[in-house]
């Protein structure tokens, strides 16, 4: 059976050919575009890896900053980190996840809302070193000293944005319905909120903290001029303390190859850190809201 | 998820236009999304410069049938489609990825309106350029032929320069017909067009679809009988895949044969 | 439907001894969460205020010449900061223009050419990659790219040029791969997978209709992506380049390894420098003078100025949608 259009091709054979060619070139050039991508960042990893493997060993968790030329350990940067973070991560979800309720639940359609949402988002993207100028104008000059608290305070004021924004968009994606049904039975606005809204969000916020989390364990900027650092294992808030990104920075510009080995071995401690914290907080969301 | 063909023994009547004034012609279709089937040997011969409407319940596979007639499932990869489809002499479904040159030779207006984030002339012209080269003055002429065509002309006549996203629904809806046409298609398919428009921006519609079918092949899936009724000069009906019953408007919605077409016109189930 | 209105009508709704108890309760949960978005706020106000309040000694004292002059001198208190100001520019800038083709490409690819099942695994990998610390970017940069850069690509340079030539005074600069260049390179690194996430997620907002209308008409991939869906996104994805571009406006660390330290104005692309967040990071603990860690602090508020309005525009273009 033959069916014959009536009408002449209605299209330039020759301009479809050099379109289709566009077309190639465009495709190959993306194709470029990722293979550039790819390859910069494979080779950081490999870097990262390779050296990191190499600086480590048991010694990393158990001994704390050596001497130049003495066998030592990232100790005491890795428990002050620790201890700094929790601090941090404490005010932050503190605040963040109130703040966050009321941009969801109170504020809805206020001009305070709009306003605070939008310093918000300023303050998320705010350069992080600019934090720890801030708390060293308001933590250490006026105290006269470094301290492990004010590290925990620029930490938290970096986390607390990321918190508050992952708190509105978590409970917003609570169904209404849910809201409806909790004031039904009699229950107030803030009863409702606290034992079904955020029981609801339990996994997002999860992820938020999180993701937070993530955020501020591999800031270095801000710690600067907040904690210092100390060569010595120190648990007192009050104190300098060390911290895993300065210590990574103050070893790696040194001019000692161990120092250096020890700072590739923290960065790695850093890079997996975080990867572990991002991976588990999508985990979170994947297993149980709808992304 | 069932590879038994369904309604296996339910009658089917085709009472198909002459061979001679066919566009083209669907044989013994099958269509996957992924392992679903959801097309069962389908047969569509489609009559040049007439309007053929597809009816049938939501699911039935009227859209998908269309989404082959110009490859567009093609975007999707896991959608498959094996059999005949018999246009210009020969089976597009074989064809090497050629589907821009299918395509300026079927065009294809779709369910939602989807005017390009450009001016109303460069919606059209967008898709002119595409096929072929055209000094500005030949342009303007395609543009307001095709605008007059698609009865929007005297509505748009003076902001052509103005954004497509600012009309109305209706409006935009007869734009996306303007920009099919342009190109000078042999066959135009309609995916349920007037769905999301209002009854008057319907009516217009479908008296602009009226007007061209002097020269050109319209496919419509519908799910409004009255408008298959009203424009439509071959329908086709299906159900669950299949292609239950085909034969020319005049009689389809008077006198239907088989009990499923009767049961969904006069509103029994569907 | 009818049952849920009569109950909501019900008088037993109104009377439930729980509802008319616990009024109080939530007046004061409403002003704790509202004391927390008035913290929050405070805490922005308080950064922009310690700037002001900190950096008014050197801004007062030098006047517009903290802007226009670059002698930055500890020793005689003179502070003018044209250096860092332009340094922060141009690297930002420059690392814009070397990682934006790229992310967009890798975007493209990831959305319309790759085939879906890599393509998931690839943008989860992009994402994970822009949450990696921005040290190890600044580590690899002074310990492998700068290496590598001098004996590789400067010091050829530099051979081949002719003395006295454009190209010669374009690449003049010590031969240690710690310069300009090599800075807006991290960077350009640095903010590529992030970038590349955000124009990925922008460009799968697209709705698949409009996709599907352009491939209707006959367009290729490169027809649909150029002229019909990045079109469709360009507010927002003008918004997302603005965020990449206060990434690279604000960063310290990555820089600070790598671009040499230098107060002097560059000269050339291959010439030390500074940045802002590089001149704080390596003078601010060891700044003793009053007038010295008040220009720092001074240093601090114009960065400040210049990310706000960059990320204040990015934030109005992306809207509340597509955004991290």
């Amino acid at each position: 059976m033959t069916v014959t259009a009536s009408k002449p091709a209605n299209f330039d054979r020759r301009l479809h050919r050099r379109r289709k060619i566009y077309n190639y070139v465009f495709l190959a050039l993306t194709g470029i575009a990722t293979a550039i991508a790819l390859i910069a960042l494979a080779l950081i990893m490999e870097t990262l890896v390779v050296k990191g493997l190499a600086g480590m060993n048991i010694q990393v968790f158990t001994l704390s900053q050596p001497p130049p030329d003495m066998p030592g350990g990232l100790l005491n940067a890795i428990v002050g980190s620790l201890i700094m973070c929790a601090v941090g991560m404490v005010i932050a979800l503190f605040i963040g996840i109130l703040a966050g309720t009321w941009l969801a639940e109170y504020g809805d359609g206020t001009r305070l809302a709009t306003v605070v949402r939008f310093l918000n988002d300023i303050l998320i993207s705010a350069p992080s070193i600019l934090i720890g100028l801030f708390v060293y104008e308001l933590l250490v000059r006026p105290f006269q000293g470094f301290s492990a608290a004010a590290g925990a305070v620029a930490l938290a004021l970096l986390a607390m944005p990321v918190a508050t924004r992952a708190t509105e968009d978590i409970m917003r994606l609570q169904p209404y319905a849910l809201r409806e049904a909790g004031m039904a039975l009699g229950a107030n606005r803030g009863l409702v909120i606290r034992s079904i809204i955020w029981r609801a969000s339990t996994s997002g916020l999860m992820t938020g903290a999180l993701l937070s989390f993530a955020r501020i364990s591999g800031e270095t900027a801000p710690l600067l001029f907040t904690t210092l650092g100390n060569p010595f294992l120190s648990f007192r808030l009050n104190q300098p303390m060390a911290a895993l990104p300065t210590t990574i920075f103050q070893f790696a510009m040194s001019a000692y190859d161990d120092w250096q080995r020890l700072a590739w071995a923290g960065a790695l401690i850093i890079a997996v850190t975080v990867l572990t914290t991002n991976i588990l907080g999508r985990a979170l969301t994947r297993g149980s809201t709808q992304k | 998820m069932t590879f038994e063909e369904p309604n296996r023994d339910i009658p089917t009547v085709m009472i198909p236009p002459p061979q001679g004034d066919r566009v083209i012609d669907v044989h013994n279709l099958d269509f996957f999304y992924g392992k679903n089937q959801a097309l069962w040997g389908i047969d569509l011969p489609v009559a040049r410069n007439k309007v053929t409407a597809l009816i049938g319940p939501s699911g039935c596979g009227k859209s998908t049938l269309l989404r082959t007639l110009n490859r567009i499932y093609d975007l999707y990869p896991g959608q498959t489609a094996s059999g005949e489809i018999m246009f210009d002499g020969e089976n597009i479904l074989d064809q090497a990825k050629n589907s821009e040159q299918l395509r300026a030779r079927i065009g294809m207006v779709f369910q939602r309106p989807t005017p390009f984030p450009m001016s109303i002339y460069d919606n059209i012209a967008f898709g002119v350029r595409l096929h072929r080269s055209v000094a500005r003055a030949e342009m303007d002429e395609i543009v307001e032929r095709s605008l007059v065509r698609a009865a929007l002309w005297d509505e748009v006549k003076d902001k052509l320069a103005t954004s497509g996203l600012g009309l109305s629904g209706g409006q935009q809806q007869r734009l996306c017909v303007a920009r099919g046409i342009a190109i000078n298609p042999d066959v135009l398919l309609l995916d349920e067009p007037a769905s999301a428009l209002d009854p008057l921006s319907t009516a217009k519609l479908e008296s602009t679809l009226m007007e061209l079918k002097d020269s050109l092949t319209i496919v419509i899936v519908t799910h409004n009988l009255q408008q298959a009724a009203r424009i439509s000069d071959y329908t086709g009906f299906m159900l669950l895949g299949k292609m239950i019953e085909f034969r020319p408007s005049s009689d389809a919605f008077v006198s239907p044969e088989t009990k499923q077409m009767q049961d969904y016109i006069t509103g029994r189930f569907g | 439907m009818m049952s849920a209105m009569a109950s909501a009508a019900s008088p037993d709704h109104q009377t439930l001894p729980g509802a008319a108890a616990k009024p109080r309760n939530d007046t004061a949960f409403r002003w704790l969460c509202l004391g927390a978005v008035l913290a929050m706020m405070a805490a922005l106000l308080g950064l922009v205020g310690s700037l002001v309040s900190g950096g008014w000694l050197a801004l007062s004292h030098f006047g517009i010449s903290f802007f226009t002059t670059s002698t930055w001198d500890p020793v005689a208190d003179q502070y003018g900061a044209a250096a860092p100001i332009v340094g922060t520019l141009v690297t930002a800038f420059l690392a814009l223009v070397l990682s934006l083709p790229v992310a967009v490409g890798v975007a493209v690819f990831l959305v319309e050419i790759c085939p879906q099942g890599i393509a998931r695994w690839l943008a989860i990998a992009v994402e994970l990659l822009a949450g990696i610390p921005s040290i190890v970017y600044g580590m690899w940069g002074l310990f492998v790219l700068a290496p590598w850069f001098a004996a590789n690509i400067q010091l050829p340079l530099m051979m081949a040029a002719q003395p006295g030539s454009w190209l010669e005074s374009f690449i003049s600069g010590v031969p240690n791969g710690a310069n300009i260049f090599t800075a807006s390179l991290i960077l350009a690194v640095m903010i590529l997978p992030y970038m590349a996430a955000i124009l990925r997620e922008l460009l799968m907002s697209v709705p698949s209709h409009m996709r599907e209308a352009a491939y209707g008409l006959g367009c290729t991939q490169r027809e649909v992506v150029v002229r019909i869906m990045l079109p469709y996104v360009q507010k927002s994805a003008i918004g997302a380049v603005m965020l990449g571009l206060g990434r690279a406006l604000g960063e310290t660390m990555a820089v600070t390894f790598i671009i040499g330290n230098s107060h002097n104005f560059p000269h050339s692309l291959f010439d030390s420098g500074s940045t802002i967040s590089s001149t704080i990071a390596n003078e601010f603990t060891e700044a003793t003078g009053d007038m010295h860690l008040s220009a720092l602090v001074a240093l601090g508020l114009v960065l400040f100025m210049i990310t706000f309005v960059t990320i204040a525009l990015a934030r109005l273009l992306l809207g509340r949608g597509g955004t991290k």
